[in-house]
């Protein structure tokens, strides 16, 4: 049963046909998957979600497939976790973690997209998937597709962390490191996207792909009883998540799922690499691209290809945006292993880092409720922490050892 | 002087199907005049109604993003590469849409 008209471009709204499509060829804008909502609404009631299994695709007349979904099937509806600890150390009222650190099948929100890109790859009729990767997308690709039987090709930075390389090349797929950051990754993947029949996830099935981002959204409302947060802090790299986050509530909204959404939406970047927030700082409108520098891999993309859409979606929101220095990162990455025993990579870091910020600027008031997005593990970007959280005691195997070594 | 322009698929049509044409100019600018006079209609497509160029183009000189050097005023010189890209793709080269993407318009236009 399908769900989706076509596909429609996001800039002067030429409709396309349901393929492996993703740019206007009028006017170079992204294209956007259109649904039929008046068809969905009256199939998709919280009674019906409620019902279904506990995974992403619970919310599936959301999302742009047409037949059964193959993949990712225990993927999502990851915890939401009410912080108490972390309430008590940054003086507010009500605020959640949204834990994607332990999503299923490889600890990061990119088993979402995985799951519907791999799906529609394999509704397109593809036999190999590919991807243009900053670490956590490589894991995900790579293991959702060692499950689905496809040929799977992996290109990422060469500088990535060792435990992202590992938890890519443990599946077995051709693994591509290219001398140069993502945004050069990604311009050759763009040309090999042209020679050769692939899907590549994050290129020609992009519009597709992007819409698994939407359910990290309808869980957050769905998880808080069916409403919204007032605050919702969100890590931004290419700038999609942000905006499909925001989107999920919106769909939910015109499904009368939900009231009226007033959440006020935020970006965070590292300070190394913020062309996002830089743009809503000034009020740009268009973005322009930096070289990255921070410690935060998995953020790091100068030429983010959906960056106007994530400033819009903010300012639309009347939200707002803040960076963090690496050091800050690190502290946050502590600060939430310490008080909530989550712990998350570099860029969980950047986003409790600037939710920290934009509470002690006092952007984010204290009484008012907040998600925190959480979206990838701490166990792939280990070096990141490594030399600064101290060092095990190491002793002889005897008690005397034990009493003047450890509890002098 | 002559710089060698890489065309993105979708604006092939109006190159004959070439993919690498040649042009003039001191600048992007002018290098985006000349085109239309060789190939009329392409400077609407790259640049919007206030003749900048369109947010999700992106052009690169040799390599290098403009939005890095001077912008549409980037100068060039004699045996300059120039591409234009859009944006969603990140890619340097032409035609980065596979077979099925091209020449794609099938639900019309609105």
């Amino acid at each position: 049963m399908s769900y989706v008209k076509g596909l429609k471009c996001r800039e002067c709204g030429r409709l396309y046909p349901k393929d492996p499509l993703y740019v206007c060829e009028y006017c170079f804008g992204p294209l956007e998957v259109d649904y039929d909502y008046e068809k969905i609404r009256k199939k998709l009631t919280r009674d019906a979600i409620e019902s279904r299994p506990t995974n992403l695709w619970r919310y599936r007349e959301l999302l742009p497939i047409d037949s059964e979904p193959t993949d990712g099937l225990q993927s999502g509806f990851t915890p939401l976790i009410r912080a108490k600890n972390l309430e008590k150390v940054l003086k507010v009222k009500e605020l959640y973690i949204k834990d994607d650190s332990t999503n299923h099948p490889t600890l990061s929100f990119k088993d979402r997209v995985v799951a519907v890109a791999l799906s529609k790859a394999k509704e397109f009729g593809f036999d190999t998937v590919a991807c243009a990767s900053t670490g956590n997308l490589a894991n995900s690709v790579s293991a959702q597709a060692a499950i689905a039987n496809l040929k799977r090709y992996i290109f990422i930075p060469a500088d990535l962390e060792l435990g992202k390389v590992v938890a890519t090349l443990i599946y077995n797929p051709t693994l591509v490191a290219v001398e140069g950051n993502y945004d050069q990754v990604n311009r050759l993947c763009s040309e090999i996207a042209t020679k050769y029949k692939w899907a590549f996830v994050n290129i020609n099935i992009r519009p597709y792909y992007a819409e698994g981002s939407k359910t990290y959204g309808h869980e957050i409302a769905e998880q808080l009883g069916w409403k919204v947060p007032k605050h919702i802090v969100v890590p931004c790299a290419s700038g999609s998540l942000i905006s499909k986050i925001h989107k999920g509530l919106k769909e939910f909204e015109k499904l009368e799922l939900i009231k009226k959404v007033d959440t006020k939406i935020y970006a965070a970047q590292a300070a190394g690499c913020n062309p996002i927030v830089t743009a809503i700082k000034e009020k740009a409108e268009i973005i322009k691209p930096v070289k990255p520098n921070t410690i935060a891999k998995s953020l790091a993309i100068g030429n983010p290809a959906d960056g106007i859409y994530a400033a819009a979606t903010v300012g639309g929101s009347g939200g707002w945006a803040e960076d963090v220095s690496d050091d800050e990162i690190v502290e946050a990455i502590k600060l939430l292993s310490s008080t909530e025993g989550i712990f998350t990579e570099t860029a969980g870091g950047v986003t409790l880092g600037v939710t920290k910020k934009l509470i002690e600027q006092g952007k984010i008031p204290r009484d008012e409720s907040i998600v925190v997005c959480i979206t990838g593990n701490g166990l792939k970007t280990q070096e990141a922490v490594y030399e600064k959280i101290g060092k095990p005691i190491k002793i002889k195997p005897n008690i005397t050892a034990f009493e003047e070594h450890v509890m002098k | 002087m002559s710089v060698t322009v890489r065309v993105p698929a979708p604006l092939q049509k109006l190159t004959q199907n070439q993919a690498e044409v040649k042009a003039n100019g001191r600048t992007v600018r002018e290098l985006i005049d000349n085109l239309s006079e060789n190939f009329p209609g392409i400077k609407e497509r790259i640049c919007d109604e206030t003749g900048k160029v369109r947010k999700f183009i992106n052009i690169y000189v040799n390599e290098e993003d403009v939005r890095f050097l001077q912008m549409d005023e980037t100068g060039l010189k004699d045996g300059d590469e120039v591409s234009i890209i859009p944006a969603i793709a990140g890619g340097r080269d032409v035609g980065n849409c596979p077979e099925r993407s091209r020449g794609a318009i099938a639900g019309g236009e609105k």
